[in-house]
């Protein structure tokens, strides 16, 4: 049961920020919070890429003499990597999006607490 | 030599005429809009070609950079590709010609951000359609989601704070699907959608396979708004500009649409999906909430521009119920509705957009029987649009809800039928209610004159002749739906 816990931490870590962005999103009143929470989200979906690609005593995927190509366990998959970097783009302009609209709210409606937003829509 | 570029050529027609907007924008602002029409009209003649040519030959994978899949990245152009890209592209097109005047009353100066932004979102959802590759759909999906937030926040007084809440809801929905993707990547090691079909039956019973294809269906949910997860949709349809709902309304719901049916009927392969739990099922039943409550919730408003939002949510469902049958019956009907309902969809949101035009507001309570003699032609589309929704023969709306219950019969799944009737009768009150204040004489008022005072006041040509032409689609689809079935079992994967 311990193994199960401890051989897998980096794993409970992404679990344990997915679960924190999720409830930034749903319970947090503030629409600054919420967005905090879509972020931790996403990152947290970042991190399991770089965590599932990650190992010991591994070297860059260049073929070296030092290395046999037939051990797989000495070369790092750079895949996953490369794919968050695009990852992190996209959620760099979706916090961009995210304020942008955020500011346009705050100049129509003087305030960005959800509660007073639906009274003031309505 | 062209033939092999289809694909690349199709959605980079769309990249390249984002950027050549700006540029002539900035020098004259009227440029902007003939050059939106003319991009959108390459691509939707490459794309019918296209269909055609994939009728011939048959699939296309474009390798870009000449770097074989599954180590480079790759366009497949194959049936339900070509048959999206024809649909999203030519509706996208018809739909930019109608644009011109709503989006110059309505988007005042803004107009050359405005079309290229469109340009950007119509490249997103063809790269969707047509990527090889599961990151890369990511990557067109959040190009595609994030114009379309931007879009939707163009709009009347709440719209940035609709465009927000789906901005929210539609990002952790992304982040979903990416998360499943990942599942995906740690057990197969491969992106490639077809690389990967061949891998995951030798991985079958591994439970993250299961996890993952949960993740991609809710995240993609979130996108096509099936029945739990559409609160989003009925605000940012109700509150962005005209031109904006007029294209995000046919298009947006369908390409998540067809990101379900990739990675249901192509990816998984439907034993695969409902190997662990009845998935297909489930979603179905979800469909069926989906239809009775997007009916019951436009019987109830009084907007038009909203009932036809939560109209809109129904109609997704039929879709996703012709994807949960799982049979060529359902898959042709579901594909079929796909195209019905771009068109009626589209027809049904260009007339909301003539009414606001000529009258300030489309609040269906106060239409009166003055309306045909003001507006003779759009509310003779109305009425074709309309019974089309409801489904009554010969036109299209009807032929697509006929195959959807041949499916279910060939299922012998009796809910699903009784839910297409009984939605059927519910679209017939919603519709019907605003017919009959057009058309019938109000007994309330038996002194009415609006209809001796009423006078022509029909929109102009460049917004009723794609009113117009949509409406005679409808009628065209309809009476060719045997040759458009027999193309879509074509291409059925079973």
């Amino acid at each position: 049961m311990i193994e199960f816990f401890t051989g897998h931490y980096a794993y409970w870590f992404t679990v344990i920020l997915l679960c924190v962005g999720t409830y930034g999103i749903l319970f947090k009143k503030n629409l600054i919070k919420k967005t905090i929470g879509l972020s931790i989200l996403q990152i947290s979906v970042v991190m399991f890429f770089v965590s599932i690609a990650s190992k010991w005593d591994a070297t860059v995927p260049v073929r070296d003499t030092a290395f046999p190509v037939e051990d797989v366990a000495n070369y790092l998959n750079p895949l996953p990597h490369t794919l968050m970097l695009t990852a992190i783009v996209v959620g760099v302009a979706t916090l961009g999006v995210a304020f942008t609209l955020l500011v346009a709210i705050y100049n129509r409606y003087d305030t960005l607490d959800e509660q007073e937003l639906l009274e003031k829509i309505q | 030599m062209i033939d092999s570029h289809l694909p690349a050529i199709i959605a980079l027609t769309f990249l390249l005429f984002s950027v050549l907007i700006p540029l002539f924008g900035l020098w004259k602002e009227k440029l902007c809009h003939p050059l939106a029409v003319l991009g959108a009209g390459i691509a939707a003649a490459y794309s019918i070609y296209g269909f055609i040519t994939y009728l011939d030959t048959g699939a296309i994978r474009y390798f870009f950079g000449g770097w074989e899949a599954p180590i480079g990245i790759e366009f497949v152009y194959d049936g339900l590709s070509a048959f999206f890209a024809m649909v999203i592209n030519t509706v996208a097109f018809i739909v930019l010609i109608y644009a011109l005047k709503p989006a110059r009353t309505e988007l005042e100066g803004k107009e050359m951000p405005y079309y290229s932004i469109i340009m950007l979102m119509m490249f997103g959802f063809n790269g969707m359609v047509m990527t090889g590759d599961l990151f890369n759909l990511y990557v067109f999906l959040e190009i595609a989601s994030l114009t379309g937030y931007a879009l939707i926040a163009i709009g009347s007084k709440p719209a940035p704070y609709a465009a927000f809440r789906y901005l929210i809801i539609g990002t952790a929905g992304g982040t979903l699907y990416l998360l499943g993707v990942g599942f995906l990547y740690t057990v197969t090691g491969t992106l490639n959608i077809i690389d990967m079909t061949a891998m995951l039956p030798m991985v079958a019973e591994n439970t993250a396979v299961v996890a993952s294809l949960i993740l991609m269906v809710i995240g993609i949910g979130v996108k096509a708004a099936i029945f739990p997860m559409h609160g989003w949709l009925p605000d940012s349809y109700t509150y962005t500009a005209t031109p904006t709902s007029v294209l995000i309304a046919p298009i947006g719901t369908k390409v998540a649409a067809y990101i379900l049916f990739r990675v249901f009927l192509y990816l998984f392969g439907i034993e695969l999906v409902d190997a662990v739990v009845p998935l297909s099922y489930l979603l179905g039943l979800f469909a069926c909430a989906g239809i009775l409550y997007g009916s019951i919730m436009a019987i109830a408003q009084n907007e038009m521009k909203r009932m036809l939002a939560y109209s809109s949510i129904s109609q997704i469902g039929y879709i996703i119920m012709g994807l949960s049958l799982a049979n060529p019956w359902g898959f042709a009907g579901a594909l079929l509705h796909v195209l019905n309902h771009a068109v009626m969809k589209a027809c049904l949101f260009m007339i909301a957009g003539n009414i606001r035009m000529q009258e300030g507001h489309s609040d269906i309570s106060r239409f009166d029987d003055g309306y045909r003699k003001k507006y003779p032609w759009t509310m003779a589309s109305l009425s074709v649009a309309a019974i089309s929704m409801i489904g009554l023969p010969p036109l299209a709306g009807f032929f697509s809800k006929w195959y959807l219950a041949l499916g279910t019969v060939d299922n012998e799944n009796w809910l699903f039928l009784a839910v297409i009737l009984i939605s059927s009768l519910l679209n017939a009150v919603y519709f019907f209610r605003m017919l009959e204040k057009v058309y019938m004489k109000d007994p309330n008022k038996p002194d009415e004159k609006t209809l001796e005072v009423a006078e022509y006041n029909e929109v102009s040509g460049s917004m009723l002749s794609p009113t117009i032409l949509l409406a005679i689609s409808m009628f065209v689809i309809g009476l060719a739906n045997v040759a458009i079935v027999s193309v879509l079992l074509g291409i059925a994967p079973f």
